[in-house]
């Protein structure tokens, strides 16, 4: 096994502007990273670098800038497949997040392939993103929706799994790793499984490609898909990996421009996959945005990636129980079984409320139900709190969430003064 | 952190006044805010000449949105519709006397939109029920 070169947070953390600002004195303890992350220095210079120098359309300029535009956008394709280690940067399709490469495989590989009586089967541990997209085509098609139930610290029933697949579905959709518990799938046997009983297999990627190492190969998947702004990247950026059978294959999404080889007035040939389906001017700067995210946390290395956010949800399993006797840590209690996703409740105090007191100490956690509810149902609470990691984020901002929350605690446990 | 959440809005959170159910209501509306699954359910008694006689609650929820439930229905309690249909949400957020942000606008006015669509067959509200941040 190659040696893991450990991340320096400190180091890092002066390639992100944002935690430059001054909050009261005092640095943003970020800890909302499974929602968008922050944006590294390379990032924001590779799109200002677009917008300021090339910025041109791709795929149409016989122009210095518009080729400069294209071949930049095009590189960017090949950083993102070299990322998830993809074979052929074709494969790779620019979309605005994950819940719009969801979108695209339902309606495009749905619509021709779901027909009445089929199964499609997901997890409760899915967000909506990885839900409603499916609900919506199986009551359009007629089809049988199933869910892989999970255990109480939500890590998937694999011998359900197993009954399950008895039902032949047509595809399996489940999240590489829980973006409310932080539970990590074993994919690649979730994948083989599934490949045995005849279904195709979709794995959300949003909360792991930016942060362990993937590699769709090794995974055996069929589609994966992840959110370029989770990954460092610009928002409005994300990709859509599939093998390139199935993109030939599929149908478009969406029509128009840039998707087209040959338009006629009755009838039109469709250009070739990735652009197939990337219909009308792209994103073009944060596609470019997201082939500099991603080469940056190559350079870091994943695997340094991980093993820090390991060490850090190791570290606030730990912490936050001393520091707060009361609490109650939802999912895998295993660093090892678990992304850099902390989910907890205190108790009598609503996540609201710990929200707004942590913001006045400049913590930014997030408070809800994150876009799971369904998981919420199944762990008996309308909402929790959650604290979420990324390369920047290190023991000092645990410390700090640590006592802020038990001075949280104080506030709504002491009595009340007159 | 105390100036946020001051004695009199965490006394409200609590020991809410009101809370509990009518045996006969004459109006019963639940609210909820799915985002943060802050939820009430308001009961309110309406006598034949339009006074709001009797009301109680209850909810769920952070702080913000009980205690706000709280001081609404003390506040409506033995009031006519005439004079209640005049609260906007300008009032509710002075009642809470407490800075809320763009977030906790919902938390703070769920009693507020709850108790109009309550009464909303009734009567014609005057006041503005928008989220206006204070």
């Amino acid at each position: 096994m190659a040696i893991v070169r450990p991340l320096d947070p400190i180091a890092l953390r002066a390639d992100f502007p944002l935690l430059e600002r001054d909050f009261g004195g005092r640095r943003l303890a970020y800890l909302d990273s499974a929602a968008t992350a922050l944006k590294p220095r390379v990032v924001i210079d590779a799109v200002n670098a677009y917008n300021s120098r090339y910025s041109a359309n791709v795929h149409r300029g016989i122009y210095a800038i518009g080729e400069e535009a294209t071949a930049a956008y095009e590189a960017a394709r090949a950083a993102v497949a070299h990322f998830i280690n993809a074979p052929d940067r074709r494969e790779i399709v620019f979309v605005r997040n994950a819940t719009e490469a969801i979108n695209l495989v339902a309606y495009s590989w749905g619509r021709h392939n779901i027909a009445s009586g089929d199964t499609i089967l997901l997890t409760e541990l899915e967000h909506h993103s990885n839900l409603v997209p499916w609900q919506i085509l199986a009551q359009e098609r007629d089809a049988d929706l199933e869910f892989v139930p999970i255990d109480d610290l939500g890590r998937l029933l694999q011998a359900s799994y197993e009954v399950l697949l008895r039902t032949r579905p047509r595809l399996v959709a489940f999240t590489h790793v829980s973006n409310g518990l932080g539970t990590i799938n074993p994919v690649r046997e979730m994948v083989e499984a599934a490949h045995a009983a005849g279904a195709l297999v979709l794995v959300d990627g949003a909360q792991a490609a930016p942060h362990l190492p993937v590699d769709v190969q090794a995974l055996g998947c069929d589609f994966y898909v992840f959110s370029g702004h989770k990954t460092l990247g610009p928002t409005g950026s994300g990709a859509l990996w599939a093998r390139r059978e199935l993109l030939e294959a599929m149908p478009p999404f969406l029509a128009g421009g840039e998707m087209i080889r040959e338009v006629h007035l009755r009838r039109t040939e469709f250009n070739d996959v990735p652009w197939k389906f990337e219909a009308g001017t792209p994103d073009i700067a944060a596609a470019i945005g997201l082939g500099a995210a991603v080469e940056y946390l190559e350079g870091v290395g994943m695997d340094a990636v991980r093993a820090h956010e390991r060490d850090l949800v190791a570290y606030t399993l730990d912490l936050l129980p001393q520091e707060v006797p009361d609490i109650r840590i939802y999912g895998p209690q295993d660093p090892d079984e678990r992304g850099g996703v902390v989910t907890f409740n205190l108790p009598e105090i609503h996540p609201h409320d710990v929200a707004t007191l942590l913001d006045r100490e400049a913590i930014a956690i997030r408070a809800g139900h994150h876009c799971t509810q369904p998981l919420h149902e199944r762990l008996g609470e309308a909402a929790t709190a959650r604290a979420s990691f990324n390369v920047y984020s290190d023991r000092e901002d645990i410390d700090r969430l640590g006592a802020a929350l038990a001075r949280a605690q104080r506030l709504f446990n002491g009595p009340a003064v007159h | 952190m105390d100036d946020l959440y001051r004695d009199e809005i965490l006394d409200h959170y609590r020991h809410p006044h009101n809370f509990g159910t009518l045996e006969a209501p004459d109006a019963v509306q639940e609210g909820s805010n799915p985002l943060c699954g802050d939820r009430i359910t308001l009961m309110l008694g309406i006598s034949d000449e339009g006074i709001v006689d009797e009301v109680a609650f209850t909810g769920r929820g952070c702080a913000i949105s009980q205690a706000s439930a709280s001081m609404l229905t003390d506040e409506i309690k033995g009031k006519p519709l005439a004079a209640i249909v005049k609260l906007g949400s300008r009032d509710v957020l002075d009642t809470l006397g407490i800075p809320i942000s763009p977030a906790r606008l919902k938390c703070a006015l769920l009693s507020l939109d709850t108790l109009r669509r309550a009464l909303a067959d009734r009567v014609a509200w005057e006041a503005s029920t928008e989220e206006v941040p204070v």
